[in-house]
């Protein structure tokens, strides 16, 4: 059915490798890269859309409620207030989505992990260049909060931009441990679950929309436990420049270690799953 | 380019690949053949260094699967059982990135992809989407994409299952150019033709343990006999009928549908039959393949 073709390559005819060797991880990263830039601009409107929505209607609307009644929350306005708990609610909500479907979809449906894997990359190249991948569309997304929080005056300090590094932190503190979980699942119905029944409840009572002394104390206690609680605490510090340098350096650290442990449990899954 | 010694691969108490021994050359072409559950993919992931060796050595490219896995699958190309192809992205991506994964120059992979998709008659479609093609393109797309390095070494686990005989023969000729340029093939396959066509030499493999070796002339010189005379009866007289030719063969089967004969003069052995008073429905003298001799050592009862 075909006509003879002539030999269209040579074996061997092409040498030239690069100079310097990209990392392997990194050469994951790239091929989500390489995905995002389908994607990218309805990704960058959604960024810029839910803060502004969200500012808009809580921060200024009802926040002038607030103000108008209490004089606003903890000394400063509720916008203010405000914002940099949705800042680090949504570097949750980018860590955790990106992890779960995404993860299991790269071993079950797609089988892009198991391309990666014919190719040079080892299953911990694929895992950090997953995660690397994930902490950059972080960085994207809470920097155009952060921008679009400038821009509503809610940033009263240099120390705001570090908020962008706390956000990408609290972000990985959900991301990393998510893509251990989700690497070991075979369907979605636990994803579903755990957003229902802990992504949207830590969203709304982490301290985001109003201080957690708020709560009854026994709730309150549950809240410390939450990286979500840490995240928002650090970033509100930080924009509002109210920086308790060991209080802040502590809720650094707990993100931190939620990533480490999640990382060295990822590593376990990942291995189980891919290597066999 | 692969030598295994004492090879086993092992999932708990199921033994997969049970010790098998085989060298493969350079710039041979070598097959793995055996029913579903004979331990091919398992030989061939050990191989690919993406599935640890159980117990034996193994050395492919000269170098250790456990250490040296990503300098070998540098090396290497991998054509895997089912496709893993990118669907949301056009033909080309696909190329470009699994040419990144190599960590080549993005003008020597495009460069590069341009020939491939002429190789794999892909041109065209070059910039669609990879979802809607057919299997056979996908299945072109994905060796295409094994080639994107230059590799010493191509692996296919089941290069044309599910394949049209047309995208089966054009795959056939893709691959039969490769081994004309001195790349070193390594199949598994359930279907002997396509042994026949593409293999110099090869196993049949069973339950984990090599049934016979040699090329497909030889292994069917070994174990089967020149020619093979197919009766057809009634259906349901196979069982009664077949103690009564079973003289006229150096050996019989009985198939569900039909006798086997084997002899190495198959038109005086049908001939025999016509003596005996019996008319079968149908019958045919044909040559050996390897199919005979794959069904005589991996037994009647094709595991699916």
């Amino acid at each position: 059915m075909t006509p003879a073709s002539p030999v269209i390559f040579e074996h061997g005819e092409i040498v030239s490798p690069r100079r310097v060797a990209t990392p392997m991880w990194l050469r994951a990263t790239l091929y989500f890269a390489y995905q995002y830039k389908r994607t990218w601009r309805g990704s960058i409107v959604t960024s810029f859309l839910i803060p502004v929505l969200y500012l808009t209607s809580l921060g200024v609307a009802l926040g002038s409620l607030i103000d108008r009644h209490s004089h606003g929350v903890s000394g400063v306005s509720y916008v203010a207030f405000l914002a940099p708990g949705l800042l680090a609610a949504t570097c949750m909500q980018i860590g955790t989505n990106d992890t779960m479907w995404p993860v299991m979809g790269a071993i079950k449906w797609m089988r892009t992990y198991l391309a990666m894997l014919a190719a040079p990359l080892d299953v911990y190249d694929v895992l950090l260049g997953h995660l690397a991948w994930v902490a950059t569309r972080i960085t994207i997304v809470a920097g155009i909060y952060l921008s679009v929080m400038a821009a509503f005056g809610t940033v009263h300090s240099p120390w705001g931009i570090a908020a962008l590094p706390a956000g990408v932190l609290t972000g990985m503190a959900f991301g990393v441990p998510m893509a251990a979980f989700s690497a070991t699942q075979d369907k979605d119905t636990a994803f579903i679950t755990l957003y229902r029944f802990v992504v949207v409840p830590l969203f709304l009572f982490s301290g985001t929309f109003f201080p957690i002394s708020q709560l009854p104390h026994a709730l309150q206690d549950l809240a410390y436990v939450t990286p979500l609680f840490h995240g928002v605490a650090l970033c509100r510090d930080l924009t509002l420049g109210q920086v308790h340098l060991w209080v802040d350096l502590g809720h650094a650290a707990y993100l931190v270690a939620w990533v480490g442990a999640g990382y060295a449990i990822g590593r376990r899954t990942f291995a189980k799953r891919l290597v066999v | 380019m692969v030598e295994a010694h004492g090879l086993e691969k092992r999932f708990g108490d199921f033994v997969a690949v049970a010790g098998v021994d085989f060298t493969i050359a350079k710039g041979e072409s070598f097959g793995f053949l055996g029913p579903n559950g004979a331990g091919k993919t398992s030989t061939m992931r050990m191989i690919s260094c993406i599935s640890p060796v159980s117990g034996g050595t193994l050395r492919v490219l000269g170098m250790d699967p456990a250490t040296e896995g990503a300098q070998i699958r540098a090396r290497m190309g991998l054509v895997p059982q089912e496709d893993s192809l990118d669907l949301d992205l056009t033909v080309l991506d696909n190329l470009m990135i699994y040419g990144r994964y190599f960590d080549m120059p993005k003008k020597v992979i495009r460069q590069r992809a341009d020939q491939l998709l002429e190789f794999a008659q892909l041109t065209e479609r070059a910039n669609d989407r990879v979802d809607p093609l057919s299997g056979g393109m996908k299945r072109r797309l994905t060796i295409a994409r094994a080639l994107i390095s230059d590799p010493d070494l191509l692996i296919l686990d089941e290069p044309t299952t599910g394949l049209d005989p047309q995208a089966r023969h054009l795959l056939w000729d893709r691959l039969y150019r490769l081994k004309q340029q001195g790349v070193t093939l390594v199949i598994t396959t359930h279907y002997m033709d396509e042994a026949e066509q593409l293999c110099d030499r090869l196993v049949v493999m069973d339950k984990g343990r090599f049934a016979a070796e040699g090329s497909p002339r030889q292994l069917i010189e070994q174990h089967a006999t020149k020619e093979v005379v197919e009766l057809r009866f009634e259906p349901g007289q196979h069982e009664e009928i077949a103690p009564r030719v079973a003289g006229l063969a150096e050996r019989h089967e009985v198939l569900p549908d039909r006798i086997l004969l084997y002899a190495d003069d198959g038109d005086a052995a049908l001939a025999g039959v016509a003596a005996l008073g019996l008319a079968p429905r149908s019958t045919l003298v044909r040559r050996s393949t390897l199919e005979d001799v794959f069904l005589r050592l991996t037994g009647r009862t094709l595991i699916d």
